[in-house]
């Protein structure tokens, strides 16, 4: 489904973020990506929508690589691809509908948009969408009205009205608290298993990562350093992803109310 | 499955009555008609003077610095003097109306008195102190500095006091424990708080004092102003239009030095 | 660290002092130097004479002819509309400014943004009532002069404090709406014109609330409203008569006042 070849990005401050990341996703796969703050993990992802521009390698989506678009190509294949942000990354200033129907910007044509004239399928589906997510009845709130996890509903609705063939998803619960965030996570698991879509989750908290994901790929200073079954995520990995620290508190707890700290702190120190 | 609307209209934000929205919206389309209405537009005139007009952009094009040189350079040097020494006398006075303006820090009978002075001046327009001081004071930029000053103790006392009136209070208590006097508290727990804010506010009250000073010339007090309505009145459009780019230029200039000067002042 | 006493302790090292000092004796000589040249320009002749004058002109003013008011509505409808005409075609005109001179929203980084900012600064440095000068001269007295001044004017005001709200917009809304395949336009509808409408209203009606304030004295160049009559006065030195036009004015700024702090409450 989405093969990454190589993929490199080297900022213009001379601070390498990726190197040569290889990757290959089937679908209806769930990819949880673990590492420490700097190590790429949200580069990675914008690199494949080409949020941030990579400076060498392929992203193949099914047939297409899109690193070769020219920009209204781009915007054609990025219709494709889903996005789920860390702070949600809601227009604060615009209804939920209007969010969820932001999903189908790459579709419509900009009167279209600017009117608020959306095909009656598309605001039957938005409608769908909303229910699904369960907050039908909060379609006419203001998106700055809502609670964190309410807001990160919306977020994926609004991904999942692009009719995504991959869903990008950045810190999904990393503003949320313990008991939302597994909720979020549980979402977007039936929600990728409903529709066969694979996804990428850049992920800070390793026991969700393990609850929750069939593979994980742990990444360190742009490289990839792990790829396998979350099982397989022994001391000795954590320790070469995240450097050396005490892990033995790391536990499958499901009403661990505080989010477990899994602060990788000499790895931040060296980065 | 599919029993969801297919409609969906975005509610209305700011006046959720729906009779009332149309009510304002007919309104203000009547009251915009009836406005554009009463401009009464002289074309045979506009289109003379856009002949006119296309000479003056030729002037501001093309700008002659040295046919009226020295009534322009004699009306810079009054209006920059103008300028410095009315902001230097205008904070001075403005330092203790601002205090005496704090309600956290003074009486009430000194705050009435002195929001009540920061209220006069600021709502009577440069200008029309201008023309009263001028009838007054006689032609001349020292009506202008007289202006500017009365105008900068509006502004400058207003905004001080406010900032005094936002200070940390923590601060005040803990020098007042101390058993500091009025004076002492001043000094230790409110100047520290405000003088970056002080210096900052004279600076721009310098910039706007100069722009200012362009127009108070108009009415005879003197400055730039004075030069750019007389070269006006004769239809010498290069020379206004050099004058212009002067006023312009310093404007950067000073508007650019002074973001440097707060920089290095901090 | 054991011979440090306390006589050693100061405020500020002897260097930083030094220019502390050097910076305030500079000013006072600066200061001191221009007041002499100012002085040199000025008849003091008719400044000590001023008290005598302040009287005569009191005495004159009061008490207001009231009987002048009702010639003033007219002139006071004028101003009206010289603002709020001014405003809407200067805002009109400051939006696109705005885009062109936001760091992240301009097409052009080297060649437009700086004309944008040109364009801000020109109508920023130039007074209401220069532009009102210059118009009259141009396309004769009346309303237009006064109204496209005032838009003129409140091009730069608004379009710097807008360009500002523009630059301070929250990225993450705008990168969120351009990975669902958005064009630009779709960008600029969704992602950033709702995050800075609030900004937009509430520059717009603070201009308005000060372009009241510039129309009402616009007049004294010819160019229609308040102003008018008050030079009509001033000409015959019906002193009286200009009280009335001053206390109609302040009223009309108080009026103001109170409607742009409604309007931009119930804005925020």
């Amino acid at each position: 489904m989405l093969k990454l070849n190589g993929l490199s990005k080297t900022y213009k401050t001379g601070d390498t973020a990726l190197s040569d990341v290889s990757l290959d996703v089937q679908k209806g796969q769930l990819i949880g990506l673990i590492g420490p703050s700097g190590a790429g993990k949200s580069t990675l992802i914008r690199c494949i929508n080409r949020l941030v521009e990579p400076s060498s390698g392929e992203v193949w989506l099914g047939d297409v690589d899109l690193v070769k678009l020219s920009r209204s190509e781009l915007r054609h294949q990025r219709r494709r691809i889903g996005m789920i942000f860390q702070e949600y990354a809601l227009v604060e200033r615009l209804t939920v509908m209007e969010n969820v129907l932001s999903g189908r910007l790459g579709y419509v044509s900009f009167w279209r948009s600017w009117l608020r004239r959306y095909e009656p399928r598309d605001i039957q589906r938005a409608y769908e969408l909303l229910d699904r997510v369960g907050l039908l009845q909060h379609a006419d709130k203001r998106a700055d009205a809502l609670s964190g996890g309410q807001r990160q509903r919306v977020g994926i609705a609004r991904a999942l009205m692009q009719d995504p063939d991959l869903l990008l998803v950045d810190e999904p619960t990393a503003s949320l608290d313990p008991k939302t965030s597994r909720q979020i996570m549980r979402l977007l698991t039936e929600i990728c298993a409903e529709r066969d879509l694979p996804a990428i989750v850049n992920i800070h908290d390793v026991p969700l990562a393990q609850a929750f994901m069939q593979r994980i790929v742990g990444l360190r200073a742009g490289r990839v350093v792990f790829d396998g079954a979350p099982d397989g995520l022994s001391e000795a990995v954590l320790t070469e992803i995240y450097g050396a620290e005490d892990w033995n508190p790391v536990g499958n707890d499901d009403d661990a109310d505080d989010t477990p700290v899994v602060v990788p702190k000499v790895a931040e120190v060296l980065a | 499955m599919s029993s969801y609307p297919t409609t969906w209209r975005r509610p209305p934000q700011i006046i959720p009555d729906r009779r009332l929205r149309i009510a304002v919206q007919i309104a203000a389309l009547v009251y915009l008609v009836l406005a554009v209405g009463s401009v009464e537009v002289n074309w045979m005139r506009v289109s003379e003077g856009l002949e006119r007009g296309q000479r003056f952009v030729m002037g501001f094009l093309q700008p002659d610095f040295t046919s009226r040189w020295g009534d322009i350079s004699q009306g810079l040097i009054e209006s920059l003097t103008m300028t410095l020494t009315s902001t230097v006398v205008g904070v001075l006075i403005s330092i203790p109306i601002g205090i005496g303006a704090s309600r956290n820090i003074v009486p009430r009978p000194v705050y009435l008195f002195c929001r009540a002075v920061i209220a006069i001046s600021r709502s009577l327009q440069e200008l029309i102190v201008a023309i009263f001081l001028v009838a007054m004071f006689g032609f001349g930029p020292f009506a202008g500095f007289l202006t500017l000053s009365f105008a900068t103790i509006g502004f400058i006392g207003k905004l001080l006091a406010d900032e005094i009136e936002e200070v940390d209070e923590t601060q005040v208590e803990a020098i007042r424990s101390t058993g500091a006097s009025w004076f002492q508290m001043l000094n230790y727990a409110v100047q520290p708080q405000i003088m970056p804010r002080l210096i900052g506010l004279s600076l721009y009250r310098l910039d706007i004092n100069f722009r200012e000073s362009a127009v108070i010339g108009i009415v005879g007090a003197g400055g730039i102003g004075a030069t750019l309505n007389t070269a006006i009145d004769r239809y010498e459009y290069d020379s206004a239009g050099a004058i212009l780019l002067i006023i312009i230029a310093i404007v950067m200039v000073a508007e650019y030095s002074s973001s440097y000067l707060r920089k290095f002042l901090q | 660290m054991t011979n440090i006493s306390s006589s050693d302790w100061t405020y500020r090292t002897p260097k930083h002092r030094l220019f502390l000092w050097l910076g305030w004796f500079a000013l006072v000589a600066l200061f001191v130097w221009c007041w002499r040249i100012m002085s040199q320009d000025t008849i003091w002749a008719f400044v000590w004479d001023a008290p005598a004058q302040a009287l005569d002109i009191g005495s004159r003013m009061t008490p207001p002819e009231w009987g002048y008011l009702p010639e003033l509505m007219k002139p006071l409808w004028d101003t009206l509309n010289i603002a709020t005409l001014g405003t809407i075609g200067g805002v009109l005109i400051a939006i696109p400014v705005a885009f062109l001179a936001a760091r992240n929203t301009t097409p052009s980084a080297t060649i437009l943004r700086p004309i944008a900012l040109f364009i801000i600064v020109t109508s920023r440095s130039i007074n209401s009532l220069i532009w009102a000068l210059l118009l009259v001269a141009i396309i004769g007295p009346g309303l237009l002069a006064g109204i496209i001044a005032i838009a003129l004017r409140s091009i730069g005001f608004v379009g710097k404090l807008l360009y500002e709200a523009i630059e301070e917009t929250d990225p993450r809304q705008i990168e969120a709406i351009t990975a669902t395949g958005a064009a630009p336009t779709q960008v600029l509808t969704y992602g950033i014109v709702p995050q800075i409408m609030p900004a937009l209203w509430s520059i717009s009606v603070f201009r308005w609330d000060i372009n009241i304030r510039e129309s009402a004295i616009l007049g004294l160049v010819g160019a229609g409203g308040l102003g008018l009559k008050m030079n009509a006065s001033l000409a015959i030195l019906a002193w009286d008569q200009v009280l009335v036009i001053l206390i109609l004015i302040l009223a009309t700024v108080v009026v103001s006042e109170w409607v742009s702090a409604q309007v931009r409450k119930a804005i925020i």
